[in-house]
């Protein structure tokens, strides 16, 4: 019960490995600036992005980024709607994640723009019936409901708020992903998507994204400040969750695949995506299932190595790993199956037609990617340092 | 303020139209039709009682590419990278049936859908659809987001990836926005046909026709009710105003 | 708050210096080292489509608001477009090469007031040599006479 009182404190005693981090993030943020000025000023032809492939890495860490960030809210949900109190302490820091993850991944977005000097018509001119412009309002809402719920936490006069607030940020966090996982969802054009399954298969996925993001930032901080952050009965109910999480992730996935494959039409497809697409079913089996799923759930479930900070931390840069070809596979690989106009006929021309898409990203548009990652962690290193948001270490532990 | 030019051509809209018998259209020149039944004086706006569409007779096409050639020439996109970041505004497609093994070649642009999903997902509106059922994008507002490249059924859009020089006068195009067929927009409000119609016409093929699908008496409509059409991607419900016979 | 109030100082010395730096280098300025522009008249037409005080006040706006009626309704040949401009205001231009663009025309106050513009990103500020396309609504007297005439042939209109 000692938990309900536990205090917080900023980042102040760290020693100049927090320099570091903060550095090295600094300076990928800094080439991702560079990146998107060299896209922007010579055009996106210097990407492997094409008129076929029309979203590639950015999209892919944008978005891995904007899910990862209302999953990371999950352990504050647990604490303000679930009422588990093991999660309380962990609950500023998880919206403050949170956050920082959204940022990092809308500036890539936006970076990407064809132009990006024109964001401000993304904010006076609406389409109401784009579920884009829906996503602008998740998003910008999603800053303030949760900018609102960490002062009702960290404000003792708003105290008594926290809980309606937590429960608005809850809702509000599966309504955004529904939103980002409709994006692709609703393309009806593209067989690969045209699912509503997308939408709960990306809650699952922010889940495991979001609680693995935790753990790591929680984990450096351990390191940084020298000092135990998680108890035992913390690591282990994450342990827990995260397995769970991430076999609702393989069981949606296979949901998807498995209803698609029932038509014989969505076989090609499939096919494509599972087994002859070049490097999509690699990245699927190999980085999605094997790597990003099925080693960390093993890595958890050893009755040694799971329940510690080590397998804790493992499990959490693998799930990342699997997170990211997930949406490699999910946005890439969706593109490239040509588009079936012609049912029935073979199709070829000097354009997209009956060609399997190829894209060779560019060290550009990776760079660009990578830096919402740093971003993310810049902006929460930064808040950390500013206001209270970590939990005081536990006590009795080494 | 009055404008001298407008008034000048409603005068010359009105004794035209009193004299004239409503008919579906009338060549004056080679390449210069006109469409009594919509011609629209300036200064009005497109008429929502009317829909554009094109006719394309898959038995009169063969390889050829004048209507490609037609549409780079008069809007002026030709790339020379020769690859995908190319802007491809219309495209020849060759098709060959799995069955019968039976070969044929058509154009492909943008279908003027009834119901484009390019313009539902546009998160700014940049992406619309004129009154007369002409789809365009708005390149003064485009931020180049690509999401009604992701979803178009026909792969019929393109982004322009690098700076663009020598636009034409009437066809404003530029890096970083997304660009499709018109229609030749600028041409069907000065009542000419669209580039690729009238190169196909001028290459004695013919099999390209251009008119009012909402106007009975139409060249086009004549021909449709005659004929069955075929709308690809008939499957999603789209509308697509342009339309294949003899698939 | 020793540490708060040194904080203070360092901010207020700063401020100072930026405000000197910006009446330094404001004054010649105000003294009017920068010359009032003086764009060259246009290359043909007699005069504009509205008042000069109101174009140089208003032009911005007329060009925006016909490019969406243009665009988005289908209104054509109203006269405060861009090709307007372009067709009257084009004089031969070094950076492009000794073609008539429009460029100097609107650089020279644009510039000026520092203001940036993004209409050549996408259109061509070069006028339209291209004689041989049929430029109807640049010409309606054309069209009408020509219209007129393959009527009268047709005997629709006598």
């Amino acid at each position: 019960m000692a938990r309900l009182t536990d205090n917080y404190h900023k980042l102040t005693d760290h020693g100049p490995f927090f320099y570091a981090l903060l550095f090295g993030h600094a300076i990928v943020i800094l080439l991702g600036l560079a990146s998107a000025y060299y896209m922007e000023h010579n055009g996106h032809y210097v990407t492997g992005m094409n008129n076929q492939i029309v979203w590639g890495m950015p999209h892919v860490f944008a978005v891995f980024l904007i899910v990862a960030a209302s999953g990371a809210l999950n352990v504050a949900s647990i604490s303000s709607v679930f009422n588990r109190l093991a999660y309380k302490r962990f609950a500023r820091l998880s919206g403050i994640l949170a956050i920082s993850l959204l940022a990092g991944g809308l500036a890539v977005l936006v970076l990407d723009l064809g132009r990006p000097d024109r964001l401000i018509i993304a904010m006076t001119h609406y389409n109401f019936k784009s579920i884009f412009a829906w996503n602008i309002y998740l998003y910008t809402g999603f800053f303030v409901i949760v900018g609102i719920y960490l002062w009702t936490m960290m404000e003792k006069r708003m105290n008594r708020f926290t809980t309606i607030a937590g429960y608005s940020a809850f809702v509000w966090r599966l309504i955004l992903t529904t939103g980002t996982g409709s994006i692709f969802g609703f393309l009806v054009a593209r067989e690969a998507y045209d699912t509503a399954l997308l939408a709960p298969l990306f809650i699952a996925s922010s889940f495991v994204y979001g609680l693995a993001f935790t753990v790591l930032v929680l984990i450096t901080m351990c390191w940084t400040l020298g000092i135990q952050l998680m108890d035992k009965e913390f690591v282990t109910k994450i342990r827990g969750l995260l397995i769970i999480f991430t076999v609702t992730v393989l069981y949606f996935t296979a949901v998807q695949h498995i209803t698609n494959l029932y038509a014989t039409q969505h076989h090609g497809v499939e096919g494509f995506l599972l087994l002859y697409g070049g490097s999509f079913p690699t990245v699927f089996w190999l980085g999605q299932v094997a790597i990003g799923s099925v080693l960390p759930m093993l890595v958890l479930a050893h009755p040694k190595i799971g329940p510690t900070r080590q397998g804790l931390s493992t499990a959490s840069v693998l799930l990342l790993i699997g997170g990211l070809s997930q949406m490699y596979v999910v946005i890439v690989g969706g593109q490239s199956y040509p588009l079936d106009i012609f049912p029935g006929m073979e199709a070829t021309s000097s354009w997209i037609d009956g060609k399997f898409g190829s894209y060779i990203p560019s060290v550009p548009e990776v760079v660009l990617g990578v830096s919402g990652i740093s971003l993310t962690m810049f902006l929460t290193g930064m808040a950390l340092k500013v206001l209270p948001f970590l939990p005081n270490p536990v006590a009795g532990e080494e | 303020m009055s404008n001298i030019r407008d008034n000048d051509i409603d005068k010359a809209r009105r004794q035209f139209m009193t004299g004239a018998v409503a008919t579906a259209g009338m060549t004056i020149a080679p390449g210069f039709m006109l469409y009594t039944a919509e011609a629209r004086p300036a200064g009005t706006a497109a008429d929502p009682k009317v829909r554009w569409g094109l006719l394309i007779d898959i038995s009169k096409c063969d390889d050829c590419t004048v209507c490609v050639d037609a549409c780079k020439k008069e809007n002026g996109w030709q790339g020379h990278r020769g690859d995908l970041t190319d802007a491809q505004w219309i495209r020849k497609v060759d098709l060959k049936d799995k069955n019968t093994g039976v070969k044929s070649s058509l154009p492909v642009m943008c279908m003027h859908c009834e119901y484009p999903p390019c313009v539902d997902v546009c998160p700014v509106g940049a992406s619309m659809k004129r009154a007369d059922g002409i789809v365009l994008v708005d390149k003064h507002i485009c931020i180049g987001c690509r999401y009604c490249m992701m979803a178009c059924p026909y792969g019929a859009r393109s982004f322009v990836h690098e700076e663009v020089h020598g636009q034409k006068t009437h066809l404003p195009r530029g890096q970083g926005t997304v660009e499709s067929c018109t229609m030749c927009a600028h041409r069907v409000d000065n009542d000419q046909i669209p580039a690729c119609v009238e190169a196909c016409n001028a290459s004695g093929r013919e099999a390209m026709m251009f008119g009012n699908l909402r106007d009975p008496n139409s060249d086009i409509s004549k021909r449709i009710a005659e004929i069955s059409t075929v709308k690809l991607r008939a499957d999603m419900g789209l509308d697509p105003h342009v339309q294949y016979v003899n698939f | 708050m020793t540490q708060g109030r040194h904080h203070f100082w360092k901010t207020m010395a700063a401020g100072l210096l930026i405000l000197a730096g910006f009446v330094l280098a404001g004054a010649p300025a105000v003294a009017g080292d920068v010359p009032v522009p003086h764009p060259a008249k246009a290359a043909k037409g007699e005069k504009c489509v509205a008042p000069i005080p109101e174009m140089r006040r208003n032009h911005m706006n007329l060009l925006k608001h016909q490019r969406d009626d243009t665009l988005r309704k289908g209104i054509r040949g109203n006269p405060f477009s861009l090709k307007g401009c372009v067709d009257c205001h084009a004089v031969p231009d070094k950076a492009a090469g000794g073609a008539r663009t429009v460029r100097p025309f609107c650089q020279t106050c644009h510039s000026y007031a520092a203001v940036k513009i993004d209409c050549f990103s996408c259109h061509t500020g070069k006028a339209d040599e291209d004689k041989t396309a049929l430029k109807a609504m640049d010409n309606p007297h054309k069209v009408t006479a020509r219209l007129q005439d393959y009527l009268k042939q047709r005997s629709v209109v006598k």
